[in-house]
């Protein structure tokens, strides 16, 4: 394991030394190598991983989107390459806000067409330069992006077929039922703050000195 | 659809619906295809028509909740995609699987393999014109699914599969059943591919159609027999083994290769792949130990039915498991396995809660999917129908 470790660390090292401008730092966590980019360099960081002899991280496994509503970055785009001939895989990360397009790596791997296509079906993200930027999952005039986290898990709008005008309708949704969303977490583990009803114990006490 | 009324010196390309309701397309794919004549100049194709959100589902479930979701993928090898689930958070809570348990998913993998390969070679031979050998992989297959309901209790969403191990220790008489499905099931494979493998018709359709070469599977992120019809020797069983893969001897378990990377190889790898996993299942069941099926960590796996009668600890574990669930550590982690059709993987950030943060699944369907323009393009029409079935397209899987 930690001779696994050990690798890792020689070739983020290496990364990071050829790509200064690129890599912001690199972590090992899980036994697993992460690379935090620069956006605007991230073309030429994969194309770095693709084509040097120690990375040769020629197979781009999946791109995907992560949300962090907190962040004024509040996407991360997250790459996961494999290298088969190093036995190896590596992980990228970049930030980016709504706004901000991402550079698509389309050119030098063509499999990242439908996963750049799903991160901005599901989040909104922009890729710069992709050759075909349409939605893929959703359905055909979908609107909103579902995968963020200030999106209901309910959406917006629940499809039907409409037997008197013999068509499929969209209508605003309507449970029967409010979602059961449990929290789980408050009594058990998360007794930190004031429990309802502590404050009156104070007021008691007050009370009977008075 | 068709323009055949125009000059002959006009334009004669035109565009083609394909699916969603097609037999050939293997549940709902919808491609838009642009032909010329009879060869394909460029497909486009339409996925999502399956969506269900499971990514966004599983962001609202405890960890054990989400389980279930995983059959609902790849619908006919539920138990691989559960697989890939419980190791990463496994490896995120640095959980060790007891070694009988890990025999029983190694076990269960494989059947899971067969069950998936028998399900794309029927299919995929339908869609070539062969109408009987599907029946006779759903026969095996049905004997399969039995294996499946006497462990979990289901044909196909089993949720067996649990991080920490597997739900309940499997039966001696269910083991002995499937040691007796072993040993007919090399000869069951015969005479299927008596009907088939020499065939004439097929192989016209399939030799030297959707051809693969490296710079493909580079380029469109191909995985499993994908990889391996094209003769390069690549399976994570073997390559980056979890469980006891690594155990398994050499001629027990020899990762199988192609040659010329077209449809016809990819199906003869398939057909040998179905007998090494055969044989793996016959070594994992002559090896298997006995032993404990579930981690004994109280604060993860479920405290055992007779201990909870008595000890009140057991019990108030087993409420809060299965109310609030565990927590996993914040951080993230990429776990693969090997499932039937490629690397499925589950890329998982968590935040501390009893509940995924992020999930992301990598389903090899989606990568090959993707690189159905690129291997059709020039071929007849036709063609695009058995290389779809070459490709193992599960949708369950793409749309997720």
């Amino acid at each position: 394991m930690s001779e696994q470790v050990e690798a890792l660390n020689e070739l983020g090292d290496h990364i990071a030394s050829q790509m200064p401008d690129a890599v912001r730092k690199f972590e090992i966590a899980y036994g697993e190598l992460t690379l935090f980019a620069e956006r605007d360099q991230i073309i030429a960081l994969v194309e770095f991983l693709k084509r040097d002899a120690l990375c040769m991280f020629e197979m781009m496994i999946d791109v995907c989107g992560v949300d962090y509503p907190e962040r004024s970055q509040r996407f991360e785009v997250v790459y996961h390459f494999l290298s088969m001939r190093m036995n190896q895989r590596i992980r990228v990360k970049v930030s980016t806000d709504e706004e901000t397009a991402v550079p698509s790596i389309v050119e030098l791997h063509p499999s990242a067409n439908w996963f750049e296509r799903e991160a901005f079906d599901m989040y909104g993200i922009r890729f710069a330069g992709h050759p075909d930027m349409r939605r893929i999952l959703t359905d055909y005039g979908f609107e909103g992006y579902p995968l963020r986290k200030d999106f209901p898990l309910t959406g917006y709008t629940e499809v039907r077929y409409d037997d008197l005008e013999k068509r499929i309708v969209h209508e605003p949704v309507a449970l029967t039922q409010e979602y059961r969303n449990f929290d789980f977490l408050s009594p058990w583990e998360g007794m930190t703050s004031v429990i309802p009803g502590d404050e009156k114990a104070g007021e008691t006490t007050d009370g009977e000195g008075a | 659809m068709a323009d055949d009324m125009k000059a002959p010196n006009e334009d004669r390309t035109f565009t083609l619906n394909f699916g969603p309701q097609h037999p050939a397309a293997h549940g709902v794919l919808r491609m838009v295809m642009d032909l010329d004549g009879e060869i394909v100049d460029r497909i486009d194709c339409h996925i999502g028509l399956l969506h269900r959100g499971t990514e966004k589902l599983l962001e609202y479930k405890t960890y054990l909740q989400g389980l279930p979701y995983f059959d609902r993928l790849h619908y006919s090898a539920p138990m691989n995609q559960e697989h890939a689930w419980c190791l990463a958070i496994e490896k995120m809570l640095g959980i060790e699987v007891p070694r009988r348990a890990s025999f029983i998913r190694v076990l269960y993998s494989e059947i899971g393999r067969i069950l998936e390969h028998l399900l794309n070679v029927g299919t995929f031979i339908l869609d070539a014109g062969a109408l009987t050998p599907i029946t006779w992989a759903f026969e095996q297959r049905e004997i399969l699914m039995g294996f499946y309901e006497r462990a979990s209790g289901a044909r196909l969403h089993a949720a067996y599969f649990r991080p920490g191990g597997v739900h309940q220790d499997l039966p001696q008489d269910l083991i002995d059943d499937i040691m007796t499905f072993c040993e007919q099931f090399p000869k069951a494979m015969e005479d299927f591919e008596g009907l088939i493998t020499e065939n004439r018709i097929f192989k016209q359709r399939n030799v030297n159609i959707g051809f693969v070469d490296e710079k493909t599977i580079m380029d469109y992120a191909f995985t499993g027999p994908m990889v391996r019809g094209s003769g390069l020797a690549w399976d994570l069983r073997r390559s980056q083994p979890y469980e006891i893969y690594s155990e398994i001897p050499q001629d027990v378990f020899p990762v199988i290769i192609g040659k010329n990377g077209d449809n016809y190889d990819r199906y003869v790898v398939r057909m040998e792949e179905m007998q090494v996993s055969n044989n793996i299942m016959k070594w994992c069941i002559e090896n298997m130990p006995k032993g404990p099926v579930m981690a004994e960590n109280s604060k993860v796996a479920p405290p055992r039915r007779g201990e909870m009668k008595r000890s009140m600890e057991a019990l108030i574990h087993h409420f809060k498991l299965y109310t609030e669930g565990f927590h996993v550590p914040a951080g993230e982690v990429y776990a693969a396995v090997e499932a039937p059709a490629g690397e499925f993987g589950v890329y998982l950030v968590a935040d501390g809660t009893n509940r995924p943060y992020r999930v992301k699944l990598r389903a090899p369907s989606f990568a090959h999917l993707a690189a159905m323009d690129h291997m059709c393009k020039g071929h007849q029409l036709a063609d695009t129908s058995t290389i779809l079935g070459s490709l193992d397209i599960v949708f369950g899987e793409v749309d997720r």
